[in-house]
């Protein structure tokens, strides 16, 4: 009797949504998993495009076994018509309504269509994105963000180039590292800024989390394998070359976090892939009003937000990884699943998992602060002349003048003064770097829309809500893994 | 001591300080935080009927054209003209009668039949009843415009600095303000708190009934310039005009010189909710392709919203507190801040030392709206 369960709409099918998705669905209510890719996994899972026959796309990817069972899963579920998958639908609205809501989104190669579908509760699982801070020289082709080198890795295979540097600072860039290097390119270094001190200070949380601690060391010995020279404390001070990226200059860091006089050198390479860390989406929360803390969508210990019937589990809470995402995304919908049914939520059926949520958050805290004490002055690198708004063009000496000259407190009156994220990406790349260089908190920017929208779609009369009991809409024919729209990558034409 | 760094503030600080005077300006948020960050900057005399916000808005068009010479293109000031249209005879008729008044009390209007409308915007919709086209309409960056006449003032702005409580000397008249960071002694405080103007007017004892009315407004991709003027159809005009709560919305459409297609406006009284409205920003998306086929295919890219500071009667409140000595008003002004700016600028710097204003103050009496009844009297 699948046409009286409730329908729970789940954003995002990486490792939060698909827990999520097969937790609720196993619940008994009726998930539609809606997610912009074409298969289901998303960034940690992201799947190789099935017409390019890999043999060992396990080789590209950590906790193969974990996602094969939740794929059989939910293929179950998929089978068994509890789950219905929308793939390569772009969700650009959610509707409060009374009694539910309505997810708007857009299909079609050119998104020129909108669909509706209707449901009584939304699980938000809408992951991170990755934070690049500017340096001179990071807008030459051959930079790529290290998600980026990693997307092209798993959902391509092609190699981005054959001398790399993988630098900047944070947990991805170890398996970018050896991700790019396994797929044969040379790994000229691992720049990171953080160093060994800097973890050390929160050993306490590491004994935690002991089996991160095994990931990590893992990390470390294929580097050694691949004699990958890991350079920590360290920073890429400035990209170089004509027309495209030649070489980097590296540097090492002292004590007060700048450049150390004398250190610099040079390392010829023709991709350097960077980045610091990353972000939660929250466009979607936001424009349902859902509360953040600082950059994060707040949720209880059932994963609720503060808005009735809203969910939200993984990256999109706070950075913290695939499995504390599973986790996350198991606990939201198995609470989501009960309230949903008129139930009252039992925490202890969820008791294994809210353990390891506990030890998990508490490991990425420490984990945040020890990479986020380097580089503390990396400003200070960042020339007049360096753009730091790809999109409109906007220079850090533009930004500066906001600030100094016209008396910009806060990250929106910068904007408004500069256009520094005003076009195309909204602010997604440059924001941390806006903020950084004006000297004020990383506020979010409230996108009331989640991505462009034709006018005649919003013109257009709401069309009637997609009944998500019905079968599925036939598969499209997946995209060439060498589109030139790969997320995350800003040079990857 | 002016309280608010939005635009209105920033240009009384401008002229209070051309007058000679010494200015701080102290917000509690961002400069330029609240109306003008999120609005079009109209500089419109094309909106208004003949009255006394006409008379402002005139005297303002000449005291931006100045600024614009002396600030070049810093605050993105455009002439650009503004083409209003109508859809049906009747709204012709409408629109021409009000054309002709307006053109009575100095404004500039240019008949356009429906057949040279193309000529102006080539890229308007078919089946137009005809327009009139409106010169002095002209159009600067909010934002930029407030930062640059601060800086051109010279006046010490304090930005997140709240003001608590207007300090008063023993015979009732203004000394200064409290804030959250010490007391800042003044003869004179200009209340120009915009949307929280009734707040600051409360903080003094006295009551000015400014409410938030909300606005969408979309932004469309950067685009080459399509659209020329600033593009609305005549019953603009009537929704400014209505004091009615409910929604209503009307099509703005302009382009501006960084590219993007501005669209507004909606107008609904339900105080500072700042949540998204989808049916809101459909109407405004409806109206705008309607008078713009092309933009069908455009993509909004962001949708924003705000609130305009709105008086009972939809005329900003300029000058003196005749309640309490050293207090002045400039807030209120709806939608039209931007442009009615540089005229409440000088007309305040004008009663701050002393001159006659050179318009006629009563239409815009601080103390023009009745006491509320006690709500305890039947």
């Amino acid at each position: 009797m699948t046409e009286h369960r409730p329908v729970l709409a789940v954003i995002g099918a990486g490792p939060a949504g698909l827990a999520a998705a097969v937790a609720a669905a196993a619940d008994g209510v009726r998930v539609v998993l809606i997610d912009s890719a074409a298969e289901a996994g998303g960034q940690f899972y992201r799947q190789p495009a099935r017409g390019l026959g890999a043999r060992r796309p396990q080789a590209l990817h950590h906790q193969w076994r974990t996602w094969r069972r939740l794929r059989a899963t939910l293929d179950t579920h998929l089978a068994a018509d509890r789950v219905t998958h929308l793939s390569e639908h772009h969700v650009w609205c959610v509707e409060r309504e009374s009694g539910g809501f309505t997810v708007h989104a857009l299909i079609g190669s050119e998104q020129e269509e909108s669909v509706a579908i209707r449901a009584h509760g939304v699980l938000l699982a809408t992951g991170g994105y990755e934070k690049v801070l500017p340096f001179p020289g990071w807008t030459l082709p051959g930079v790529v963000t290290a998600g980026g080198a990693q997307a092209l890795l798993k959902g391509g295979l092609v190699l981005p180039g054959r001398t790399a540097v993988v630098a900047g600072t944070g947990p991805l860039l170890l398996p970018v590292a050896t991700g790019l290097a396994a797929a044969g390119a040379r790994v000229a270094a691992l720049v990171e800024s953080a160093g060994p001190r800097d973890f050390v200070r929160h050993a306490r949380s590491w004994v935690a989390a002991s089996a991160k601690l095994v990931e990590g060391a893992g990390y470390a010995a294929r580097l050694t394998l691949y004699r990958v020279p890991l350079m920590s404390r360290q920073v890429v001070v400035e990209a170089l070359g004509t027309g495209r990226l030649e070489s980097v200059t590296v540097a090492a860091l002292d004590s007060a976090g700048r450049p150390a006089p004398g250190t610099a050198r040079r390392i010829a390479c023709d991709t350097l892939a960077v980045g610091h860390g990353l972000l939660p989406h929250t466009d979607l929360a936001e424009g349902l009003g859902c509360r953040l803390d600082g950059t994060a969508v707040c949720v209880d210990d059932e994963q609720r937000t503060d808005v009735p019937g809203v969910w939200a589990a993984g990256e999109t809470t706070g950075i913290g990884g695939s499995t504390l995402s599973l986790a996350e995304g198991h606990i939201a919908g198995r609470a989501a699943a009960a309230r949903l049914t008129g139930a009252v939520p039992d925490p202890r059926a969820w008791a294994p998992a809210a353990r390891a949520r506990t030890r998990l958050r508490s490991f990425f805290t420490a984990l945040d602060a020890a990479y986020a004490a380097r580089p503390a002055r990396w400003t200070e690198q960042v020339t007049d002349e360096t753009v730091v708004c790809r999109c409109e063009e906007v220079t850090a000496g533009a930004v500066r003048e906001a600030v100094g000259t016209l008396g910009a407190g806060d990250l929106r009156t910068v904007k408004l003064l500069t256009r520094a994220g005003m076009g195309w990406c909204q602010g997604r790349v440059c924001e941390p770097g806006v903020a950084g260089l004006a000297g004020c908190a990383l506020a979010p920017a409230r996108r009331l829309l989640a991505r462009p929208v034709p006018l005649g779609v919003l013109a257009a009369d709401p069309t009637e809500p997609v009944d998500p009991t019905a079968p599925p809409t036939p598969p499209t024919p997946p995209t060439p893994p060498n589109a030139p729209n790969a997320p995350n990558a800003p040079n990857a034409q | 001591m002016v309280v608010g760094a939005g635009m209105v503030g920033a240009a009384c600080a401008l002229y209070a300080a051309r007058a000679g005077l010494d200015v701080i300006l102290v917000d509690r948020g961002p400069l330029a935080g609240g109306t003008t960050g999120a609005g079009e900057g109209n500089l419109l005399v094309s909106d208004k009927e003949p009255g006394p916000e006409l008379r402002l808005a005139l005297k303002s068009a000449t005291l931006w054209g100045e600024l614009a010479q002396e600030l070049g293109t810093a605050v993105e000031y455009e002439p650009k003209g503004g083409l209003v249209v109508a859809s049906t005879p009747a709204s012709l008729t409408a629109l021409t009668d009000l054309a002709a008044a307006q053109r009575t009390a100095g404004v500039t209007t240019v008949r356009v039949p429906a057949d040279q409308l193309h000529e102006l915007e080539p890229h308007l919709a078919d089946g137009l009843a005809g327009g009139v086209l409106y010169p002095q309409d002209a159009q600067v960056m909010p934002t930029l415009a407030a930062a640059h006449l601060v800086r051109a003032s010279g006046a010490r702005l304090e930005t997140g600095r709240t003001v608590t409580r207007v300090l008063r000397d023993t015979a009732g008249a203004v000394r200064g303000v409290r804030t959250d960071r010490g007391d800042i002694l003044a003869p004179a405080v200009v209340n120009a708190a915009g949307t929280w103007g009734a707040e600051v007017a409360a903080l003094a004892g006295v009551r000015l009934p400014v409410l938030p009315r909300r606005g969408f407004v979309l932004v469309t991709e950067p685009l080459p310039r399509r659209v020329r003027h600033k593009v609305y159809t005549a019953d603009y005009v009537d929704d400014v005009a209505s004091d009615s709560a409910a929604l209503k919305t009307s099509p703005v459409v302009e382009g501006t010189a960084a590219g993007p297609v501005l669209i507004g406006a909606s107008r609904e009284r339900v105080g500072f909710d700042r949540s998204f409205s989808l049916p809101v920003v459909r109407a405004l998306a409806a109206g705008a392709t309607r008078l713009f086929p092309f933009l069908e295919h455009v993509r909004a890219m962001r949708a924003y919203l705000g609130f305009r500071p709105c008086l009972p009667d939809r005329l900003p409140a300029v000058g003196p507190d005749p309640r309490v000595p050293g207090l002045f008003h400039a807030c209120g002004h709806e939608g039209a801040g931007i442009g009615l700016a540089t005229g409440t600028g000088h007309l305040i710097a004008q009663t701050l030392t002393g001159r006659d204003p050179e318009l006629d103050l009563t239409p815009f009496r601080p103390d023009r709206f009745p006491e509320e009844a006690a709500p305890w009297i039947p």
